[in-house]
């Protein structure tokens, strides 16, 4: 539906649709001093760099928790945002009544970013030491994988046939462009399409839900109802505001106020929109050379170097470091776009089971002795590209298995970080910081700001001198644009809270909520008897549905709920192990996850969903003065080796123990 | 156990087997088959055995040989000596010297771009290496327009468009570029540069035919490679050399009786040569020979036409005549992010199968507004289009009729101004194009030195991504000066003589008259 578009600057444009004036707070409140000395001097603003500007955000925002949070050994962000915007007021005390546009004002904070309830909920991301072990994959009983089998034959048998006849006989636009007609071939193969027009959109509201707003602790769903099946929807113009279960918000910086925003405003006014041009013409600003520096000292590399895409830094970062006469050995599921860099790069590829450190050394055995195919020339380099956690599975990679491989193998290590950065770690510097490694020992280290930093774009950090080459080959840096002034404060500003330099104890509470929210919901999840996949730290929960039909069904009766989560099935995942998969964020606190479980609860029942049987974890805990060291002494003592007892737990029981359980070894 | 017991065993669990075999349905049917024609014909059960057995083992085999024929078997030792034996080449090759050069001359701008934009050395100076044409960059209003984004969105939409990344003003933005070209829907990539890269090969699978021109820029290249096609080359804006290629394809498919998808690839403005192409001949080629045509619009969008909605507009071609129009969003209109304009099966097509869009989160809702505020200036002030191109003229007018050593391959209406030298310099010089890009570099430097910062055509990607093998595509370094509505005639005038004076004192230094005498 094409719209006129309006006439500039006169205020009914665009926006004005979408937006709710009066949810936004008016950004002259804050009376800035330093602001107002911006907009007085032009001059003046020029010389200020970005660290001046940051340096600014940070008075601005430093006063307000020395009121109530300093003193506290948590500072609650609650109080940092809401009395952010009155900084030159005194610090409001607690019982002070509050005035309505200020209540209105935290409601709209806390539901980008939840209060934290109580401060046990914390925990420290941290590996403990002993080898990572694959996490048990549970197995539903031979029923649901039947009838697994049985929907997708009849969906696909059904899907044919309709196919078949509507090819030949339908006038319908649908198969528009699966025919050869005056003299084109089809726009696309029907086989490339099937699984779209068949399968997909069958359930297709599921998927590409619209939002608005900010995509924080909750998200506002557009209502809209498809009348021809899926193929087009009518949006209601109302929304729905919904648990947000989705979003890779990891350390909740999907913030519209707040010390971030308030930067990001600053910068906006100061630096404009872009740079309009690539990095190597006249792209590179004083900003970004800090941010890059910034994330060097970040992730604990010498260099770095930033995108203005996630997608792309792989896709152009490949070519740039390996080409004809290298061998890439890539996990087989690795994301899309480390496989596009793979293939334009012009190596052999070869791919690797998922985490599997004996099928790893098998083939890095076999390409070394066997060198390069036909000529047997020995490989120029072998690059072996695996992600920090991953996506769908909710595993982490097996960094030190890799790296003693990669003491005997000398082969180069390519690590993408981009879930893993921020989300991982006592420090969120990542999968190095989570097991404890040295980031030295790897060679590059690549990562999203999309996830955990609420911005856009990626990194590539290494050596200096191979961030200098990369430079000057990566076709994406000469090339493409650079990031954005707003994405670029978006960074350093998130950043500096997590590293502490801003906002000091901010950063480290958003860390410790994320990882005691996973461990807190996995649990919960496990013990209700679900399937679960992935790390117990892991932030990205996938749960197992197998039936296709539970996809949508999940789906539809958790936003009847009010949550939003994402729901994949075949060809993201294998065929039979559809899965929904729920991103926890720090912008989460206990209520939220509990609602989550009291939901899930409900739906496993409804759905027959609680087919585990616990020998992935959630079972009951041992008798009093039982240890977890003389667990299978105990077993033994009473016959109950090899005995495991489905678990089944009731949602009362899940929600009172599982805060302090979660903080303990999980079983 | 000793042997009766294992023999009773083994017999009481054949009994069982055979009973439950006997229980399967359609087993008698199976056991009457075969002693039948054993009884019948044993020769033939014995061939139908080792069928049967074939049969398994192809079943099992893996279905793809694990090792190509000259697979060496080696004992683990011999392996352990290799592994220990092999020393791999460093990840990087050390940074050729014009690298280096290059990389310690790019100059760090302070504070906003803009006409004039302050170095970290703390000069100030004016800017045309930009894409900022028509300086919307410093547009208050439209800052304002971001900065209520920002106030209700955030910065970053933190997920794939499939996964709720889509907002409602990537959906406004889209139907605004949709409406401004006149297609009847368009989708939003978060990248402009990775969009095209993304977009050939959703549509062009192994197998198919893209006809694509031979000066098309490095992501169109990749784009290329990645869909696994069969690729012909004509010869750069050459519509004859296109012609006889497609009409060959043509040809050699009907008398193979297939037919594939076939495309025609290229540019509306060249990034690398600066001319713009023959769009109504392109139409009519592609039409008479039944292929579709992908523009990659990326360097024209916003800046040919009277709106600036590109060459469609230029050439008064009507825009769903072209298949796929491919655009930025970074360059001129001041935002992020690219897009793909087309039908709506075009379009809906992309939101699944493109990798960039699929696999990478959405745009953030700041740009995508920006986009739109920017294209409704173009849209109700196209003035400053008009402004721009008589700076472009006024520039011109400096360089290409007055320099000794340079010519401009630019379209007129083009603001980004490629300078290449001229061949009868180039020949007598005998300069190979590392030469070429030296100079250039040094002419940047001279003239930043001046007070003018302009740049370079960044070439070497896609040289090098070329390889031997494509001897033939004469890609040239140029002198990239890039104008802007920002600054008055007068400056353009003066930036243009500064830049001329560089290019002269570059090319008559000493150093590079005797290197290429001497070479
Ligand atoms: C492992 C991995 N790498 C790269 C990307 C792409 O990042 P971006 O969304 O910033 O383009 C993603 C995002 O989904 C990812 O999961």
């Amino acid at each position: 539906m094409p719209r006129k578009i309006s006439i500039p600057f006169t205020g009914s444009s665009t926006m004005s649709q979408s937006e709710r004036p009066g949810e936004r707070r008016p950004s002259q409140s804050r009376g800035n001093r330093l602001s107002q000395f911006f907009s007085s001097s032009p001059k003046a603003k020029d010389q200020l760099s970005a660290q001046q500007a940051l340096m600014a955000m940070q008075n601005n925002s430093t006063p307000s928790i020395t009121g109530p949070g300093l003193s506290l050994p948590s500072i609650s962000l609650s109080t940092v945002a809401t009395s952010e915007p009155h900084a030159d007021e005194p610090p409001k005390t607690i019982f002070q009544p509050t005035s309505s546009s200020e209540t209105s004002l935290q409601k709209r904070f806390e539901a980008q970013f939840g209060p934290l309830l109580h401060p046990t909920h914390r925990y420290v991301s941290k590996h403990h030491g002993e080898p990572l072990q694959a996490p048990v994959i549970d197995e539903p009983p031979y029923y649901y994988v039947l009838t697994t089998y049985i929907s997708y034959l009849l969906l696909l048998a059904l899907g044919h046939i309709r196919d078949f006849f509507g090819k030949r006989f339908s006038k319908k636009p649908l198969y528009r462009t699966l025919r050869a007609a005056n003299g084109y071939a089809p726009l696309n193969d029907d086989f490339d399409s099937f699984y779209t027009r068949r399968l997909k959109l069958r359930i297709d509201d599921v998927f590409a839900r619209t939002s608005t707003g900010v995509p924080g602790r909750f998200i506002n769903l557009m209502d809209r109802v498809s009348d021809n099946f899926n193929e087009s929807y009518n949006y209601l113009g109302t929304t729905t505001e919904t648990l947000n279960m989705s979003s890779y918000n990891y350390l909740g910086f999907a913030q519209s106020e707040g010390p971030c925003a308030n930067a990001v405003e600053e910068c906006v006014r100061r630096f404009g929109l872009s740079f309009c041009s690539s990095r190597a013409d006249a792209g590179t600003s004083d900003l970004v050379c800090e941010v890059e520096r910034e994330i060097a000292a970040f992730v604990g590399k010498p260099s770095a170097m930033v995108f203005s895409m996630g997608f792309v830094t792989n896709a152009s970062s490949f070519p740039a470091l390996v080409s004809k006469g290298c061998l890439i050995l890539s996990d087989e599921l690795n994301h899309a776009s480390i496989r596009l860099g793979a293939r334009l790069s012009g190596a052999v590829i070869r791919s690797f089971k998922h985490n599997d450190m004996m099928d790893l050394e098998k083939r890095l055995r076999e390409a070394i002795a066997q060198g390069q195919p036909r000529t047997h020339r020995p490989w120029k380099k072998i690059l072996v590209a695996v992600e920090g956690l991953y996506s769908m599975e909710g595993t982490m990679c097996d960094l030190p298995g890799i790296l003693n491989l990669k003491d005997t193998y000398k082969f180069a290590l390519y690590v993408d970080e981009a879930h893993s950065v921020g989300a991982l770690g006592p420090n969120g510097r990542g999968i190095c910081d989570y097991f404890g490694i040295d980031p030295s020992r790897v060679d590059i280290l690549m990562g999203t700001l999309t996830k955990s930093f609420g911005a856009n774009g990626g990194y590539v950090a290494a050596d200096k001198h191979i961030i200098d080459k990369l430079r000057s080959t990566n076709a994406a840096t000469m090339l493409g644009e650079s990031p954005t002034p707003a994405v670029l404060m978006q960074i350093l500003a998130s950043l500096k809270i997590i590293t502490g330099e801003m906002v000091p104890g901010e950063g480290e509470e958003r860390l410790q909520r994320i990882a005691f929210n996973s461990r807190y919901l996995r649990l919960g999840l496990k013990r209700l008897g679900l399937i679960v996949y992935g790390h117990d730290d892991s932030p990205i929960i996938p749960i197992a549905l197998y039936n296709p039909a539970k996809i949508s069904a999940f789906s539809h009766e958790m936003l009847k709920r009010k949550i939003s989560v994402v729901v994949v099935g075949y060809p993201a995942t294998p065929l039979i192990s559809s899965r929904a998969r729920f991103c926890v964020s720090s912008a989460h606190n206990k209520d939220d996850l509990d609602r989550l479980l009291a939901a899930c609860d409900e739906v496993g029942d409804i759905l027959q969903l609680k087919f585990s049987t616990g020998i992935a974890g959630g079972l009951k805990p041992l008798p009093e003065g039982v240890s977890p060291e003389n667990e299978a002494a105990w077993r033994r003592a009473n016959g109950l080796e090899g005995v495991i007892e489905a678990p089944r737990w009731s949602l009362e029981d899940v929600i009172a123990l599982g805060a302090a359980d979660a903080k303990v070894r999980l079983r | 156990m000793d042997l009766h017991e294992a023999q009773a065993y083994l017999q009481a669990s054949l009994h069982e087997i055979s009973e439950a075999f006997q229980k399967v349905p359609g087993s008698a049917v199976l056991i009457r088959y075969i002693q039948s024609s054993y009884q019948n014909d044993p020769v033939r059960s014995a061939i139908e055995l080792i069928l049967v057995i074939f049969f398994v083992r192809y079943l099992l085999s893996p279905s793809y040989p694990t090792h190509d024929p000259n697979y060496v078997k080696l004992r683990e030792d011999e392996i352990d000596e290799l592994v220990k034996e092999w020393e791999p080449e460093p990840l990087v090759s050390p940074q050729s010297a014009l690298q280096e050069a290059e990389a310690e001359k790019v100059p760090v701008i302070v504070g906003p771009t803009g006409p004039k934009v302050k170095l970290a050395n703390g000069r100030t100076v004016t800017n045309l290496a930009s894409y900022n044409f028509y300086n919307l960059n410093a547009s208050e209003s439209i800052k304002e327009k971001a900065i209520q984004t920002l106030r209700t969105y955030g910065v970053g939409p933190c997920g794939p468009p499939q996964f709720y990344g889509t907002q409602d003003v990537h959906m406004n933005t889209e139907a605004d570029i949709a409406a401004f070209l006149g297609t009847q829907s368009s989708i939003l990539y978060a990248h402009a540069f990775s969009t095209i890269t993304s977009v050939i090969p959703c549509f062009c699978k192994r197998g198919d035919v893209i006809v694509a021109d031979k000066m098309v820029n490095y992501p169109i290249r990749k784009g290329l490679e990645a869909s696994r096609s069969t690729i012909r080359w004509y010869n750069h804006n050459d519509m004859e050399d296109l012609e006889k290629v497609m009409s060959k394809v043509a040809q050699e498919q009907a008398k193979k009786k297939i037919l594939t998808r076939r495309f025609i690839v290229t540019e509306g403005l060249f990034e690398m040569v600066g001319d713009c192409s023959d769009l109504p001949k392109l139409i009519e080629l592609k039409e008479k020979y039944k292929f579709r045509l992908a523009l990659d619009e990326t360097n024209s969008f916003g800046v040919l036409g009277r709106n600036g909605r590109g060459l469609t507009e230029a050439q008064n071609v009507d825009s769903e005549a072209v298949d796929v129009i491919i655009g930025s969003l970074s360059g001129p209109l001041c935002a992020a992010g690219g897009f793909c304009a087309g039908s709506k099966d075009v379009v809906q097509h992309q939101r699944i199968n493109a990798a960039a869009y699929t696999y990478s989160a959405a745009l953030p809702a700041m740009s995508a507004v920006t986009a739109s505020e920017t294209l409704n200036v173009l849209q109700c002030n196209p003035d400053i289009l008009i402004q721009c191109r008589e700076n472009i003229r006024a520039m011109r007018a400096q360089l290409d009729p007055r320099s000794d050593w340079v010519k401009c391959t630019s379209d007129p209406e083009n603001p980004v101004m490629l300078l290449v030298l001229k061949p009868e310099v180039i020949q007598s010089r005998r300069l190979t194009i590392e030469d070429q890009d030296r100079l250039f570099l040094e002419c940047c430097e001279e003239s930043l030195a001046n007070g003018v910062l302009i740049t370079r055509l960044k070439c070497m990607p896609l040289i090098d991504s070329l390889g031997p093998l494509n001897a033939d595509v004469n890609i040239q370094p140029a002198l990239k000066v890039c104008i802007t509505s920002g600054l008055s005639k007068k400056e353009i005038e003066k930036a243009g003589i500064t830049i001329r004076h560089a290019i002269t004192k570059v090319m008559t230094r000493k150093t590079n008259r005797q290197a290429n005498l001497s070479g």
